[in-house]
This record gives structure tokens, sequence and C-alpha cells, in this order.
């Protein structure tokens, strides 16, 4: 008998068990890498993985699993698988799952189960994984029979794909995993189900209240870059003359030194970004979802504007704010649908008293002359380096300051933890961009804190080899945590100071890849720039101060117009 | 029975185990009030769906909650329907 895993052709009859099947299908998805840890009820599926052509890549924990299938799903907008066995194999795919729910990405968890006939007698490694999904997926299932998975496969990639984009979970028994079948033909793959249908009127509408409008600005999001609408709406906003802010999601959709582009709002944007949004009477929000980040206080969010929504989610209109106009669909197609038939305007005034606020509310950029200062840091590694490389972050003060200046120019060229802010993110995200993107360096800005939470993923990243460079800003803190104590509770500093200091330099040795630490170096500048451009992964360790804050920084639950604002140089 | 801010809502929904889980998951989580449900499969074409009746207690956020509601893969139709006459009006007696 032929081999059915290896099979590219369907025939007319398969005699295969139900782990053979699954990996079979996920071959057929175009699936190229695995990403996951072997465990007691998932050891069908790793034995038919060995007569696959998919590459499994063994993660060091099943989180970093989770997040180095969602760095290349957001490399490449394509969906991508994750393994884990049931009980805490599963358990620790959550955090991975619902950062993915949060920002909207398409990641497959496919996670072992015990036996059915073992299931809810608390047997050895068992977990409600169908319960734990459950509230942190577009949709998940367990799977009763091998026959379902000839559904139940294709259908997970069409709904991870679909609509907004977003993780499902396949929970799989272990005797289901070991059931023979016998199927004549393999289901078609499942692909993105086509967007839903709007009324052309609605886009005439929407360009009229843009053409009424004196003051108006274009609020665009993630919803963006997963349309692969950036081209068009780059057109729209030329073509209207509209100032455009970027969500934090939204970072490299507009390159960072156009003239309309007026970068990040929200809880630590630019003043005058948050300022413009003070003074706009029109809102056209594409693709975002009004985050209490980028809005703060709801009630205070621009105050003299009416609101248009674009989104395909239509639970998102109408869930924060109400707007005048809403149009249900995907963003791409109506900013395809407006350039077609709108009129090119100019808008002189506005876009004088947009440059005056720029001018008279910069972002101010202490240190930034100085490497061991933040914003020197990130400055000095953008310089080094071209818009070829893909950047991720982690959590905190550092991925604050890398969204703030960071010259993000295209989209896809930015994975961070948006919705979630999961720390740990960093590192393996990064592993997975540079497995999506080999030709592409990666540098992952992170934290001291941050780093630990998944720094075991250092041997995973030294294994393949990856042009990978992990950025440490260090500060031997919980940072963003000591800022908020800082403003907020009166400097009353409590559990934010790592007591314990770690040699990440020696760390990364100690993983097999390259460490270098900046603080001990004669040529700091010099050093910075050999272990950036050479091939592989290497740690580079930045100490900078637990002083430094993150500006301006509107308190949470406070209005985007009550900024605090740090000390200028 | 209050009548002040009860709305019923009839769920055509896949009759499979989990469906009840997603719905129910899905109002807890975004804190929506749910005063009643009742679920039975449902005769007819296509097989293998189910009734769900649900009694909710919420004003402002219904237009959301169904939107949200919709969203779940396995629930093919969300209609709003009378209180009066309703499962829920019929089977009072049942629940003193």
């Amino acid at each position: 008998m032929t081999n059915p895993a290896t099979d590219t052709e369907p025939c007319t009859e398969y005699r295969l068990c139900g782990s053979e099947l699954l990996i079979k299908l996920l071959e057929r998805q175009g699936i190229t890498h695995i990403i996951g840890i072997p465990g007691g009820a998932n050891l069908p599926m790793y034995d038919a993985l060995t007569r696959s052509t998919i590459k499994h890549i063994l993660a060091r924990h099943e989180q970093g699993a989770g997040f180095i299938a969602q760095g290349m799903a957001r490399a490449t907008g394509k969906a991508q698988v994750c393994f884990a066995s049931s009980g805490p194999g599963a358990s620790n795919l959550v955090t991975a799952v619902a950062d993915a729910k949060m920002d909207s990405i398409p990641l497959i968890a496919i996670t072992g189960q015990v036996h059915q006939a073992m299931i809810g007698t608390d047997a050895f490694q068992e977990i409600d994984t169908f319960g734990l999904m459950l509230p942190i997926t577009k949709h998940n299932w367990m799977v009763r029979s091998a026959k379902e998975l000839l559904e139940v496969i294709p259908q997970a990639f069409e709904i991870a794909l679909s609509g907004r984009p977003g993780p499902v979970s396949i929970d799989i028994p272990k005797d289901v995993q070991n059931q023979i079948i016998e199927i004549e033909q393999f289901p078609e793959p499942g692909v993105r189900k086509m967007n839903p249908i709007f009324d052309i009127q609605q886009v005439t509408r929407m360009l009229e209240k843009i053409r009424h409008a004196e003051r108006p600005i274009l609020m665009i999001g993630g919803g963006i870059i997963y349309a692969g609408a950036s081209k068009a709406l780059l057109q729209f906003a030329e073509q209207l003359d509209l100032p455009t802010i970027q969500t934090f999601m939204g970072l490299g959709i507009l390159p960072s030194g156009h003239p309309l582009s007026l970068g990040m709002l929200g809880m630590h944007g630019a003043p005058y970004t948050n300022l413009v949004l003070e003074e706009c009477d029109l809102v056209i929000g594409m693709g975002v979802r009004f985050d209490d980040r980028a809005t703060g206080k709801v009630a205070a969010f621009c105050p003299k504007a009416d609101i248009v929504h674009v989104d395909i989610d239509h639970s998102e209109i109408g869930k924060i704010l109400n707007p005048v106009l809403s149009i249900r669909a995907d963003v791409g197609e109506v900013l395809t649908s407006a350039n077609e038939i709108l009129e090119p305007s100019q808008r002189p005034l506005w876009r004088q008293r947009v440059a005056q606020l720029k001018e008279k509310y910069p972002l101010i950029l202490n240190g930034q002359d100085d490497l061991f200062s933040p914003y020197g840091a990130i400055k000095t590694v953008a310089s080094l380096l071209d818009d070829s490389v893909n950047i991720t972050t982690d959590v905190g003060q550092h991925q604050m300051w890398v969204a703030q200046v960071y010259p993000f120019n295209r989209p896809r060229q930015w994975a961070s933890s948006g919705g979630l802010g999961t720390m740990g993110f960093g590192l393996p995200a990064a592993i997975g961009m540079a497995l999506a993107q080999p030709e592409r360096k990666v540098i992952c800005f992170t934290g001291d804190g941050s780093l630990m939470m998944n720094i075991q993923e250092l041997a995973t990243a030294a294994e393949h080899d990856l042009d990978i460079k992990v950025v440490i800003l260090n500060n031997n803190h919980l940072g963003l945590v000591r800022q908020q104590q800082t403003l907020f509770y009166e400097k009353n500093l409590s559990a934010v100071k790592f007591k314990q200091e770690v040699d990440f330099a020696l760390t990364a040795r100690g993983m097999g890849m390259k460490g270098v630490n900046l603080a001990v170096s004669d040529n700091p500048l010099l050093d910075l720039k050999s272990a950036l451009l050479e091939q592989g992964p290497c740690v580079i360790n930045i100490p900078i101060a637990e002083t430094e804050m993150v500006f301006p920084m509107v308190a949470p639950g406070g209005a985007n117009r009550d900024m605090i604002h740090g000390q200028t140089a | 029975m209050s009548h002040d801010r009860l709305s019923v809502l009839k769920l055509t929904v896949n009759n499979h185990p989990g469906v009840l889980s997603h719905v129910c998951g899905l109002f807890a989580r975004r804190s929506y009030n749910l005063e009643g449900v009742m679920v039975r499969p449902i005769a007819g074409n296509p097989p293998n769906r189910s009734r769900m009746w649900l009694l909710v207690n919420e004003e402002e956020r219904l237009p959301q909650l169904i939107k949200q509601t919709e969203k779940l893969i396995d629930v093919i139709n969300v209609e709003q329907h009378e209180l009066k006459d309703s499962v829920f009006e019929i089977t009072q007696q049942f629940f003193v």
C-alpha cells in the first residue's frame, strides 16, 4: 500500500488513521510548518508527522509554540498551526490563543485529548480544553470521530480566515487519532469566504460626509493590513487630502514620513496627534475597533466629531461609539469602490492647522542621541537597518517607545501584542516571522521583564540559526508598572525591582547563541552595529535607567486631551 | 413576570454538543443578563437543528447582544419575539 500521508493526488480510496488524516488535511491546506510540543495525548499526530512534508518546529514551551505560529501568521496573513498535548500542554497554549483572538490572528491550535472513554474521569493530563478555548476562539471543536475531521479541518481554516480573522481550536481525543477510516476523496481545503455584500450608495454617502466636513481625520487600524488594503488606503487618503491617524495595530500602513501621517493616537500618542482629534469634525474609522487605549475616556473622544465606521465585523459597529454612518464590509473593497468614484479635493486650511499643531506639540524625544536611553537606542538600531527588517516587541515601556519612534514603512513589518498585551510575545513571534520570511532579519525589542517570560525560546532560535536580534532595553525593573506606581500611587514602588539581576548575554551563550552586553563594551556603537548586521541569532543587552518613563501618558480612564508630559530636555 | 426590560430571542442552532456552552459562554463573558433558557431539538429539514429560546434582560445593549450572538458559528438564525405568549410566559407556573 502507498503511504497515504505523502500522496499528493487524491486517489479512489484511502485507509488511514485519524492522525494521518489530520496531517494529510493540513498538507492540503498548504501548511509548511507546525510548531508544537509532543506529549502522551498527541503521540499519534507526531507519529504521522514523520511521514509528512511538513516541517515541525519543536518549541520549548507551548505558549512559545503558539506565539511562533502567530509570528508566522502575522508576517504572512496565512493561517498557521500549533500543536500541544492534553492537560498542561493545552492550558499552556491558552495565552497565545487568547492573544490571537484580541489581535484577530488566524491561528489554528490543535490539541491532543485523553481517550474518549476516559473523559470525565479526571484522567492523567485531562483538562476541559473545549471549555478553556471556548471564550478565546472564534469557534472550537472537540472531534468525536475520525470522520468528523473531514469537515472540521477545512471549516477551521475557513473560519480562521474569513471576515475578521481569528483563532480556532480543535481538540482531538487519542482514540480518534488512532481510529482507522476509509475515505474515497479528500475534502476541498478551507479558504476565506466571500466578503459581505455592501451597498455602493453607502460609499457615496461616506464620500459626501467627507466632502462636507471641514476638519476630517482618517483613523486606520489592523483591519486595513488584514484586508491587504494599504495601497488603496494611501490612494484614498492622498486623493481626499485626509490627515491620517494610525492605531497601534495599524502602524506601517502609511510610511512613517508620509506628509499625511500623524502617527499613533491614544494613551502614549504624540501630543499633536491627540490634539488634532480634539478639533476634528469627522472621524472616518476604517478597520479599527475604538479600543480604550486608543480612545481614552470614550465620552471625551473627538468631542466635536461625527463618526463614520467601516468594519467587516458588524458587532464592532456601535459597540463603543455610535456612528452617523457605518458600512459593514471588507475595508479594501470599500476603498477600491471609493477610489473609483471619488472626486479629488484639497484641504489647505485644515492641513495648515494640523501642521501648526504638529509643530507646536511634538513628541519630545529626550535622549535621542544617547545610545543608553530609550529613544536613542531605538533610533540608533533603526538607523543601522533598512525597511526590509521585521520588528517585534514585547509588552511594556519599550513597546510604547518603539511604537512612538520606530520608522515603520510597510504593512506587516511590525508584530506586537496589542489587545491582550502579553509579555513574552516578542521572542517567539520573532522566531515565527523569521521562519516565515527567512530572507528578512527580525529585531525583537524587549525588556528584561518581558524576555524572562519566554526566554526558553532562545534555544529554539539558536537551534534553527535564525537571523533574530533580541535587543533588550534593560532597566532591571517592570518598567511600565514602576511608571504607573510613580505617577498614580505616589511613588510607592511595589514588587517592580528584580533583586536578582540576569546576565542576558551569558544566558544567550548558554542557550547556544551570541550575546553582547553593551554595558561593558569599549565601543558600544560599533559592537551594536556588527551584532545587528551579521547573520544569525544574537541577544544585545542595552542598559537604561529605571527612572525613564513613556511620555506623554493619558491616565487609564482619562480623556486623551489630559496628557501627562515629561520634563523637556 | 416583570416585563420592563425583558426581551425574548428565538434562535435556530446546530444540534450538537457544545452549542449551549457557546451561547451561555458568550452571555457570561460579555456580562449580558440572561434570565431564562429553553432548548430542544426541532424536527424537520435540515435535520440536527435545535430551537433555543432566550429570555434576556437587556435594553440598550440588545442590538449589540444580537450581533454578537449572530457571530457564533453554530447559531443559524436569531429573531426577536414577543414576550406575550412566549414559552417563558406559558411555563411560568413551573418557576414559582
